[in-house]
Order: structure tokens, then C-alpha cells, then sequence
């Protein structure tokens, strides 16, 4: 009997610690247009890729934790990673003196080198020496962007998307880029007008990023690290993505050359090459929809919650300017004025990034959403402020005669009556907040704008992919123009009806 | 004033007219005086106006209507609407009794055939019309009245004279600040009469009209007669 509930106990126990272990490894990427670090499978949206998306899968499996993704705009993922959202960053981080100022590295797991890249025809730019002179583009913040520093002859054009840098190289903006091995390999050879010259230049250790001073995630990430490098599982991975090189066999010490197809190289080249004829085109286009929708849902939610948020706070900031006392109004008109006096994409990031400092922890949606709606108020406060005083000044006297309270002669004569006047304002601006919230990307939230960055950047294709957003745009604002006409017509049938007499 | 008396205020321009009337109501709050009506009475000694006096004023616009020279109707509802609004949200009248009373009182002023109107689609007649229902849908013991007319054509404005006639001879409690003289003299029980911010003389009007005490109601009468 006692050994019966000795061995329960044992299992209960060990259920536990189990339970206890698996709580997810949560990791950070942007895997919008960063190929082939994580991005999403080309031929298969729903799906992520990338070599570094499996090295994380890897490195979880070792730790024995199940994963969990957290897509971050490049700009945020450091940021994200000190407020606590994620465990750790994997996005081709540069190993750098002045990243470890900000964030603990593990060992370096990929090694790698700077690479320039032409277009087919040029000739003689195939060292960093002989770039002096012309306008090369690069990734801002890289190893590649100092190493072109160092000769001020030399225009620099800083991207934040390596895609945008290759596109310009085409278009004849850029006479060469410089960037990293992995980033030229997958840009720079499968297109037929781009090609990569010269010697290899220089050399970037990527790392893990985690939090100052969570060495012990640190170091169980550089243990399972090394038990890939040792056991060859590295090597593998790197090897499908067609990305081994002599830096990592110098790395690894891992001379060995086994027959490893790069099959991974093989179907992205194949899910990216250029489509033939308008059936493959369109095929290409349907695929997209459930992104495209996904996207749309996500900014049309965002959008009409902040909305409803935009109103409501906008006329009780209004109401509170022209009827409060003093102070109030003083206090409504300091918001106005700070919410209109600053940027909407640094309110963005203080609501999500600052607040936590104080206790506020919001997820990505809410925050969007009162950013969003916060500053939306200002302006809808400042409109209705200039419903109100619209309102002739009999209309309270008439309702306050009627022995209505100051409350209910606000509620029912002045302010539908200043709500019809700025009606048609206000479909401005809901159209405006439509767009503005494309700005929510910054905080984690793939809408319909982070969307279009995605599919035209795997695919080269900015012009299709273009209209199809810009399609999509239009129709979720189309409601919001009927709405406010339907609306319009039903307070102004007064006068409507007086034309007809 | 005594329940069932119409009472016309006149005067010349800028002499205190409106704000004596809105006084009474405290659309207009007075530095210091008595407002007594229907039992509710407010006293005034300076200071400032109180949450009480605000209670006490309430209480007070139960009693009393008022009808003011630019109608005042609100755009935005329709004529019925406009009548039933104070009774549902202010009196909480169910919305069935309301609409039926309110009926009846545009029945009564001739507009049953404008309920569904919105106020600008009414001529000024009209409107005052509908102004005058829907104070009385609020069951007023007197009617405040602020130059009902002065805004209306004379056709138009004879509209309107004749509902209060109307009110008069039902019994209505009615004090109505006025420029037309033939009607104060003809349809009033008493007429007073204000200069410089206050009461001058206030009278039958026959004796008021024909002869008057003070010299300043004289230069007046001379001047608009
Ligand atoms: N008793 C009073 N105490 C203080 N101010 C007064 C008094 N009577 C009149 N006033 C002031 O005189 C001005 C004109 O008053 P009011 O509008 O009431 O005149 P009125 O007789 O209605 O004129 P009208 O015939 O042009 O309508 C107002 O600004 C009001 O504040
Ligand atoms: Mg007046």
C-alpha cells in the first residue's frame, strides 16, 4: 500500500516537473522579408522557415520546451526583449561591442562574411576599394554599414528591409550593396540581373540575444549550441540552406564534408522564381488571400475599436473643455495639445514599451488599439468642440425651460445636434485612422500594411501585390463612406425634405 | 398674479423685459429678490448659486412653460418629437400616454397634420405653435411668453395670438412680454409696464392705455401708439 502511494506521489512529481519544464520557449524574429534567416514558406504562407527558424526549433527540442513565435518588427525585437515578452531573439544579430551593450549573447552560431553585389552588366566594382565613390546601399546598424563609413566618398543608402536595398540595385538607384554572405546568397544569385563579385570581406559572428543578465537561459543555449556543433546537426541545417561555409568549419572544427542536398535552397529557389504567364500570376494571387485577409480583419479591428474609442473619449474631452469647470477643461486642453503636438509612432511605442516601466502591461492588440483611439480623440474632441459651439445657445435655454437637467439637455438636443454637424469630418478622419493603422506594425501586429511588406518582398512582385492591398484598403474604408452618407441623410432629412416643399 | 390672469409686460427696448421673464424661471440667475410660484419659492441674497437653488429651481420649471421670440424647436427631432421629449425623459410620462397627450396638444393648436414634420419644414406660425405644445405637454400652471411674435408676419402672428386667447378662456396663468399693443390692450387682464430694469405701473390695461400715472408710461405710449 505505502508503496503504492510512494510510486503515485513519484508520478505526481514527475508530471509536475515536466509541466513546469514545458512551458514554451517563447522567441523573437521578424520574419517579414528576411530570407533565409525565419520568413514565411513562399510556397506555403501558413508556414514559417528559414534556417535560423530551425536552428530555434533545434535549440528548443535540446532544452526539451516547446516553442512559441512572436513576430517583431526589426526595430522592436531588442526593445521586446527587455520588456519581457519573449525569451530570447534570433534574427542574424550581429555579435558587436556596442549590441552587448544592450543585450547578452550566447556563442556565435553562424559565421559569416560581407559580400557585394552588382547588377549583371557592371563591371570593375568588386572590391570594397573600388566602390570610392559611388552609392551603395546596405542594412542600417550592420558591420557592412561601418565598413562603408570608413570611406566618406562613398553615398551610403541605409535600408531597413534587404529586399528594398536588392530592388534599388535593380532599378539603377544603387551601383552595388554590400551585405552579408546569407543575405547576397539568397538576393543576389537567383535574380538573372544581379550577380555577387569580388572576394568575400570581412567577417560577422550572429548570436542569440537574450535580456541582460539571463545567463541562465545564456548558457543552456550555448550548451545545446554546442551539442549541434559537435554532433553535426549544424552542419546539416546549414547545409540544406546551401550556407556551410569555411568560417563555420573553422568555427566547429568540423572538417567533414558530408553529401547533404541543399533542399532547402532548392525550394525556395523554386517557390520564388519569377511566374510565367498570367494562370501562374493569378494562381499566386489567390494564394494570398487568406493572409491578405487575415490582415484586413486585423486593421479593420483595430481600426473600429479605436474608433469607437476615438469618439467616446473625443466628446467627453469636448464636453469637458466647453461645460466643465476650469481645471477640467485646462486638463482636457493640455492632452489635446500633447497628443496633437507629438508623433503618433512614438505614441505607439510609448504605450507598448514605456508603460510596462510603471506597471501597465498591455498585450499588442489593446495597445494599438488605445494609441490608436488616444490620439484620434484629440482631433475628434477638437471637431466636436466646434460642433457644440455650433449649437445655438436657445437650444439649452429650451430644454432647460422644459425643466431638462444640464445632463439631459446635453444628451438629447446639444450634442446630436453637434454630432450631425461634424459628421462629415469625422468619415475623414475614421478613413485617415483606417490608414494610420498601419503604424500598429511596429508593436508585434501583422495588419494589412505589414502584410503587403511581406508577400511583395518574398516575391519581388511590389506592383500586383501593390494593388491588391490598395484594393483591400478601399474596401474596408467603403463601409465607413456609406456609413457616415446613411447617417448624413438620416439627420439632414430635415433639410432634405425642406428643398422638396 | 392671480391663477387664470394673462398679464402683458411692456416697455421699450433694453428696458429689462427678457430678463425680468427669465428671471422667473432662473434661465437668468438674479443678484437678489423673491420668485414665488405655485407654491415654490426662492429667495435670493447675492452669493453664489447653490446645488439647493438649483434643486429648488428644478422644482419651480415644473410649474412653468415658456415660449421664447426664435421658437427654439429643436432641429434635429421631428414636430412630435419635440413635444414628447421633456414629458418622457423628464417627467418619465410612458412613451404611449405621451404621445397620445401630445397629439391632442398639436390637435389643440391646429398642427396634428405636421407631427411628422421636422421644425424647418414649418412656417414661423407654425413653429410658434408647436412651441407653445410642447411647453403645455409639460403641464405648466403659467406660461412664460418672451415677445412670442415679434419674429412673425401679421397673418402668422395672429395664429398664435389666438391659441393664447384660446389658453385664456381654459384658464391658463399667462405672462407674455409683447411689442403688439393692440393685443395687450385687448386680450389682458392687467398690463404692466418697465423702465430702466423695473416695474413703472401696472394696471387694467383700459386704465393703463387711457390714462396713465407716470410720466414716463405717457412719453412711451405716445411714442408707440
Ligand atoms: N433689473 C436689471 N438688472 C440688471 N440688468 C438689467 C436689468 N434690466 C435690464 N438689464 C440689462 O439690460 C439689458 C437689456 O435687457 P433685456 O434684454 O431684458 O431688455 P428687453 O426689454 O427685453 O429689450 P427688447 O425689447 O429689445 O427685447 C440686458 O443686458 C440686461 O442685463
Ligand atoms: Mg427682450
Amino acid at each position: 500500500m505505502k508503496g503504492v502511494v510512494g510510486l503515485l506521489l513519484a508520478l505526481v512529481v514527475m508530471v509536475f516537473s515536466v509541466a513546469g519544464h514545458a512551458a514554451p520557449l517563447r522567441w523573437a524574429s521578424d520574419a517579414e522579408a528576411n530570407v533565409p534567416f525565419v520568413f514565411h514558406d513562399p510556397a506555403d504562407q501558413s508556414r514559417l522557415t528559414g534556417y535560423e527558424y530551425e536552428i530555434a526549433q533545434a535549440i528548443a527540442r535540446r532544452l526539451g520546451r516547446p516553442t512559441q513565435f512572436v513576430q517583431n518588427d526589426w526595430d522592436g525585437l531588442i526593445p521586446g526583449l527587455q520588456r519581457g515578452l519573449y525569451d530570447m531573439v534570433i534574427d542574424g544579430i550581429e555579435i558587436t561591442p556596442e549590441h552587448e551593450q544592450g543585450v547578452l549573447f550566447s556563442r556565435p552560431y553562424y559565421m559569416t562574411t560581407e559580400r557585394i553585389t552588382v547588377r549583371r552588366d557592371q563591371q570593375g566594382l568588386d572590391t570594397l576599394a573600388a566602390l570610392h565613390g559611388h552609392v551603395v546601399g546596405t542594412l542600417k546598424d550592420t558591420t557592412a554599414e561601418r565598413m562603408l563609413q570608413a570611406d566618406p566618398s562613398i553615398r551610403i543608402r541605409s535600408y531597413e528591409e534587404e529586399t528594398n536595398a536588392y530592388t534599388d540595385l535593380k532599378n539603377g538607384r544603387l551601383d552595388a550593396v554590400l551585405l552579408d554572405g546569407t543575405i547576397a546568397l539568397y538576393y543576389g544569385t537567383p535574380d538573372p540581373d544581379l550577380k555577387l563579385v569580388g572576394e568575400p570581406i570581412g567577417q560577422v559572428a550572429y548570436g542569440v540575444a537574450f535580456a541582460q543578465g539571463n545567463t541562465a537561459l545564456r548558457d543552456q543555449v550555448n550548451a545545446a549550441l554546442d551539442g549541434m556543433m559537435r554532433d553535426g546537426e549544424l552542419h546539416r541545417i546549414l547545409a540544406r540552406w546551401k550556407l556551410w561555409t569555411p568560417a563555420m568549419a573553422a568555427l566547429t572544427g568540423d572538417a567533414t564534408t558530408p553529401d547533404i542536398a541543399p533542399d532547402a535552397w532548392d525550394h525556395y529557389r523554386a517557390a520564388t522564381a519569377p511566374t510565367t504567364g498570367w494562370r501562374a500570376r493569378f494562381d499566386r494571387y489567390v494564394s494570398f488571400l487568406p493572409l491578405l485577409l487575415h490582415g484586413a480583419v486585423l486593421t479593420f479591428a483595430v481600426s473600429a475599436c479605436a474608433m469607437v474609442l476615438a469618439v467616446g473619449l473625443g466628446l467627453a474631452l469636448a464636453l469637458m473643455r466647453r461645460y466643465g469647470p476650469r481645471w477640467l477643461g485646462a486638463l482636457a486642453t493640455l492632452y489635446v495639445e500633447i497628443v496633437r503636438g507629438t508623433p503618433l509612432l512614438i505614441q505607439i511605442l510609448f504605450i507598448f514599451y514605456a508603460l510596462p516601466g510603471i506597471g501597465l502591461r498591455l498585450s499588442p492588440f489593446v495597445a494599438g488599439v488605445l494609441a490608436l483611439g488616444m490620439n484620434y480623440a484629440a482631433y475628434e474632441a477638437e471637431n466636436y468642440r466646434a460642433g457644440l459651439q455650433s449649437v445655438a445657445r436657445g437650444q439649452i435655454e429650451a430644454a432647460i425651460a422644459l425643466n431638462m437637467t444640464h445632463f439631459q439637455a446635453l444628451r438629447f438636443v446639444v450634442v446630436p445636434q453637434a454630432v450631425r454637424m461634424v459628421i462629415p469630418v469625422m468619415t475623414n478622419d475614421f478613413i485617415s485612422l483606417l490608414k494610420d493603422s498601419s503604424l500598429v506594425s511596429v508593436i508585434t501586429l501583422t495588419e494589412l500594411s505589414q502584410t503587403y511588406v511581406r508577400l511583395s518582398s518574398t516575391y519581388y512582385d511590389y506592383f500586383g501585390t501593390g494593388l491588391l492591398i490598395g484594393v483591400a484598403y478601399l474596401l474596408l474604408g467603403l463601409p465607413f463612406v456609406r456609413l457616415a452618407r446613411m447617417a448624413e441623410a438620416r439627420f439632414h432629412t430635415g433639410r432634405q425634405r425642406r428643398g422638396h416643399i | 398674479m392671480a391663477r387664470g390672469e394673462l398679464v402683458s409686460i411692456i416697455g421699450p427696448s433694453g428696458c429689462g423685459k427678457s430678463t425680468f421673464l427669465r428671471c422667473l424661471n432662473f434661465l437668468e440667475i438674479p443678484d437678489s429678490g423673491t420668485v414665488e410660484i405655485a407654491g415654490v419659492t426662492i429667495t435670493r441674497t447675492g452669493g453664489r448659486w447653490t446645488r439647493q437653488e438649483e434643486d429648488a429651481a428644478h422644482r419651480l420649471r415644473a410649474h412653468v412653460g415658456m415660449v421664447f421670440q426664435s421658437f427654439n424647436l429643436f432641429p434635429h427631432r421631428t414636430v412630435l418629437d419635440n413635444v414628447m421629449l421633456a414629458p418622457v425623459q423628464v417627467k418619465r410620462v410612458p412613451a404611449d400616454a405621451a404621445r397620445a397627450e401630445a397629439l391632442a396638444l398639436l390637435d389643440k393648436v391646429g398642427l396634428s397634420a405636421m407631427a411628422g414634420r421636422y421644425p424647418d419644414t414649418l412656417s414661423g406660425g407654425q413653429q410658434q405653435r408647436a412651441a407653445i405644445a410642447r411647453a403645455l405637454a409639460m403641464r405648466p400652471d403659467v406660461m412664460l411668453y418672451d415677445e412670442p411674435t415679434s419674429a412673425l408676419d401679421p397673418e402668422l402672428a395672429e395664429e398664435v395670438l389666438s391659441v393664447m386667447r384660446t389658453l385664456d378662456d381654459e384658464g391658463m396663468t399667462q405672462l407674455v412680454v409683447t411689442h403688439d399693443m393692440r393685443f395687450a390692450r385687448a386680450a389682458s387682464d392687467r398690463v404692466v409696464f418697465m423702465d430702466g430694469g423695473e416695474i413703472v405701473e401696472a394696471d387694467d390695461p383700459d386704465r393703463l392705455f387711457v390714462d396713465p400715472q407716470d410720466p414716463r408710461t405717457r412719453k412711451f405710449l405716445r411714442s408707440v401708439l
